[in-house]
């Protein structure tokens, strides 16, 4: 059948013709990816500020004036919301969905490029109303990252008046603009791919985004249900979620609603949550550990079937969070099975990825060193994972420092050291610049070491028994000197580690200012995104024809070749041979290149 | 057990255009936007199935009076839903033939249908909004019962669907405004076409639901473990 592939099709793509257009409306995949990062790395860092200031009264409790009770619960909850669903969720799918799905799949844009502009739109709208809070009377919610109810919206609960219906209604919006942004990410992938392009030649990036969009999609309707039945109870009165109360020596007017249901609504989104940050971070960490291990990656049928499969049952964990608010014990029994279960395809990742550095050309560049960062930190908080999942330890563990050490290490410092690696691996790609190697490993050993150095820690206080989501211990008694002091050295990681940001975002900045050019594909990368013909690559992507794939994205040292990388789009009678005994029959030799190098080694980089 | 087929592909076997290209070409050609409409209306249904889960665990509660069931209580009698329930079926009906007479260049029956399919969807939420008025005035509150409170969240949300419809939908007639050829209008209205008759089906249980009588909702809580 003779048609244009839906890939090709150029009748959505609006070209810029202002700055405007193509700067701030636009509909460009490209720039709507870099207006998210943008974003959400901005209102992360208002995050990181926030954790600051917690850990300021952790370690060093009321030496600070402006610190108080009700702004401690403030700072945690913001800090919480911020991180989990508008700087990673929106980096990770926003960012980095939006700018890898149509290069890396080979067409022109997001198949709905306006309803994509919309999404951002909607996703700043969110962050507005979200920082808005802090502007108005009472200030943002205090009622902690989960929003349980009855004491979210209860008073004595700080900005029960405002923040929670503003925190409330931002999440709508929010979720409104994944929606949109979700859908075009499915149904690009899913139609709109270049020829060749199979699903198992897809990246494992684009199966990771791919399948935590379609989790995002199926979840979030259960956070949007909770939020609109819960500004029902604050705004309108029902009694969804609110049992009948005294509250303040009045009795309310509500009565009968379940606080437990909402938990479980919330935990239904919930942990699909986690997954939506971490698979989009499994596929990016795979893609960049095989190609600065110069290696195919290891098992890729099964890296496929471990990111489905992970995704199918992170549905059904999700009261493994709600241990601790009482259940049948038939029930607790059945989520710390599959509990236990997902952690078997999650184990197979993690083998996986070691078994791809094994006896690989490792080339240590920040990059790397962030992926490499990444599989010990995941590997730690996913064993920690084991413990809490199991319902007998997770009783006396559940409500300690444990377990902010464990959510820290697996979804907080993993899904950040992805960032990390996927930004740098990907800058001079988005930017066509270099960045400073310097820098950026000096970022990396402290933001490692520093992160261990904070959630290391957390889990011994843990032991101790050191409660977690309090404002100051007093004088507990069963808590030994050690405690506190531990609580201040971890305050001290945690500013370094905190400071130490500061690097990464100079050294955007300073490789914006010098203008050093990278070479278009510096890492030797076989994926269609390094394969464009300009660098950055233009609107549009590929110019006048898409690049046809002849291959899987892994084609890593093969034996024989000459370069020890064959991208997507080599026609098999166009690789280059070093040793053609080695050749299949049908590839025929054709020079396009030097010898013996992968491409990191050579330096094409000038200064313009 | 296609999606299983693909994914046992071992792909690092299968090198040069042969296998990949021409796989993409045999690809059913589903136009994209109703690939996005199948999983806009799952996430649709995830939504409306997680309140009717909540739903069927908060009527097991003793403060629960169902709006239906007793002489007394105003929904025993739907006549003013079942009013509303056939609006939105003459809607769903009007739109399917605009969609019909669209593929086919006609002009008159498409225009005459879209309007009709307006007209009485805007109806159905003014008819609504009226059940809403009724149930007001005689004390029945969102914060008065949960029955009520769910009565209230479910037609809204329902609502504002169908008032997305009615977006969606004016912004695929603003290409014939525009002055644009009616067969144009085609894929446009099928696609809203399913979306009403989604919506449609979608109040048919609604409706079913929160006009059935407490001892169906024991039944059907027992059913599901609650």
């Amino acid at each position: 059948m003779n048609h244009t592939p839906i890939a090709d099709q150029q009748e959505g793509l609006h070209h810029p013709r202002s700055f405007l257009t193509k700067y701030i409306w636009s509909q460009d995949h490209k720039v709507i990816a870099i207006q998210y990062a943008a974003t959400a790395i901005f209102v992360g860092l208002i995050a990181v500020v926030l954790s600051g200031l917690m850990r300021l009264q952790l370690g060093f409790p009321g030496s600070f004036d402006f610190i108080n009770p009700s702004s401690y619960y403030q700072f945690v909850t913001m800090h919480g919301m911020i991180m989990v669903v508008y700087l990673l969720t929106a980096l990770f799918l926003g960012g980095f969905g939006n700018y890898l799905i149509p290069l890396m799949i080979g067409t022109r844009d997001m198949v709905f490029p306006f309803l994509n502009m919309l999404s951002y739109w909607f996703y700043l709208v969110s962050v507005l109303i979200l920082l808005a809070s802090f502007f108005v009377p009472g200030g943002p919610t205090g009622a902690g990252w989960t929003l349980y109810p009855p004491q979210a919206i209860l008073a004595g609960t700080p900005g029960t008046d405002w923040g929670i219906v503003l925190m409330l209604v931002s999440l709508a919006v929010f979720i409104v603009a994944f929606t949109m942004g979700g859908l075009n990410y499915v149904t690009t992938v899913l139609q709109a791919r270049t020829r060749g392009m199979t699903l198992m030649r897809m990246p494992l990036t684009i199966w990771g985004i791919f399948t935590a969009t379609v989790l995002g999609l199926l979840a979030f309707p259960a956070l949007l249900v909770s939020a609109i039945m819960m500004l029902f109870d604050k705004l309108l009165g029902s009694s969804f979620f609110m049992p009948a109360i005294i509250s303040m020596g009045e009795q309310l007017e509500h009565s009968g609603g379940s606080p437990v249901l909402f938990q479980h609504l919330f935990w239904f989104f919930g942990h699909p949550e986690v997954y939506i940050v971490a698979l989009p971070a499994f596929g990016l960490v795979s893609d960049i550990i095989a190609t600065h291990a110069r290696k195919n990656i290891f098992g890729y049928r099964m890296m496929v079937w471990a990111i489905v499969i992970i995704g199918g049952l992170s549905f059904i964990v999700w009261a493994h969070h709600m241990y601790v608010s009482g259940m049948n014990p038939y029930f607790g029994f059945f989520f710390a099975t599959t509990t236990l279960i997902i952690a078997v395809p999650t184990a197979l990742k993690v083998y996986n990825w070691v078994l791809t550095l094994w006896q690989g050309n490792i080339h240590l560049t920040v990059p790397m060193l962030f992926a490499i960062g990444f599989i010990f930190t995941f590997i730690h908080g996913g064993l920690t994972g084991l413990f809490l999942g199991n319902v007998a330890v997770d009783l006396p563990l559940s409500d300690t420092y444990f377990v902010v050490g464990h959510f820290h290490m697996v979804m907080g410092v993993s899904p950040v050291l992805v960032i990390f690696a996927a930004v740098y691996h990907w800058f001079p790609k988005v930017s066509g610049l270099r960045f400073n190697e310097a820098l950026g490993k000096w970022h990396f050993w402290i933001t490692f070491l520093g992160a261990y150095a904070v959630f290391l820690p957390m889990h011994y206080l843990g032991f101790l028994g050191v409660p977690r989501r309090y404002y100051a211990m007093g004088d507990t008694a069963f808590l030994p000197d050690s405690a506190a002091g531990l609580n201040a050295s971890i305050t001290v990681a945690a500013i370094i580690v905190g400071v130490a940001q500061l690097f990464f975002i100079a050294n955007i900045f300073l490789s914006l200012k010098r203008r050093e050019v990278s070479d278009p594909n510096p890492w030797g990368c076989t994926t269609l995104e390094w394969q464009t013909p300009e660098n950055p690559p233009a609107h549009g992507n590929w110019g006048e024809k898409l690049p046809v794939v002849y291959r899987w994205a892994y084609d890593f040292s093969v034996p024989g070749a000459r370069w020890d990388f064959i991208p997507q789009n080599v026609a098999p009678e166009q690789v280059e041979w070093a040793d053609r005994s080695l050749a299949p029959a049908d590839h025929l030799p054709r020079h396009t290149g030097t010898e013996n190098q992968s491409p990191d080694e050579t330096d094409s980089s000038k200064t313009v | 057990m296609k999606f299983l087929e693909k994914i046992s592909e071992k792909p690092w076997q299968q090198i040069g255009p042969a296998d990949g290209a021409a796989l993409i070409e045999r690809m059913p050609q589903t136009p994209p936007a109703r690939v996005a409409l199948r999983f806009f209306l799952a996430v649709v249904s995830v939504l409306f199935l997680l309140i009717t889960i909540t739903f069927l665990s908060r009527s097991q509660v003793a403060d629960f009076q169902a709006l239906a069931g007793a002489p007394w209580q105003p929904l025993t009698d739907p006549s003013r839903l079942w009013v509303n329930t056939g609006l939105l079926l003459l809607s769903s009906i009007a739109i399917q033939v605009a969609a019909y007479s669209a593929v086919r260049d006609r002009s008159a029956p498409t225009a005459w249908a879209l309007g009709i399919a307006t007209f009485t969807a805007a109806l159905f939420l003014v008819g609504q909004l009226m059940v809403w008025r009724d149930l007001v005035a005689l004390g029945y509150f969102v914060s008065s019962n949960p029955a009520n409170s769910y009565f209230y969240l479910y037609t809204a949300i329902h609502g504002v669907h169908l008032l997305g419809g009615l977006i969606a939908l004016t912004l695929v007639t603003r290409k014939v405004l525009a002055g644009g050829a009616i067969r144009s209008l085609g894929p446009g209205l099928s696609l809203c076409a399913t979306y009403w008759h989604y919506l449609f089906a979608l109040w048919l249980a609604l409706f079913a639901l929160l006009t059935s009588s407490p001892e169906t909702y024991r039944l059907i809580a027992q059913l599901c473990g609650f």
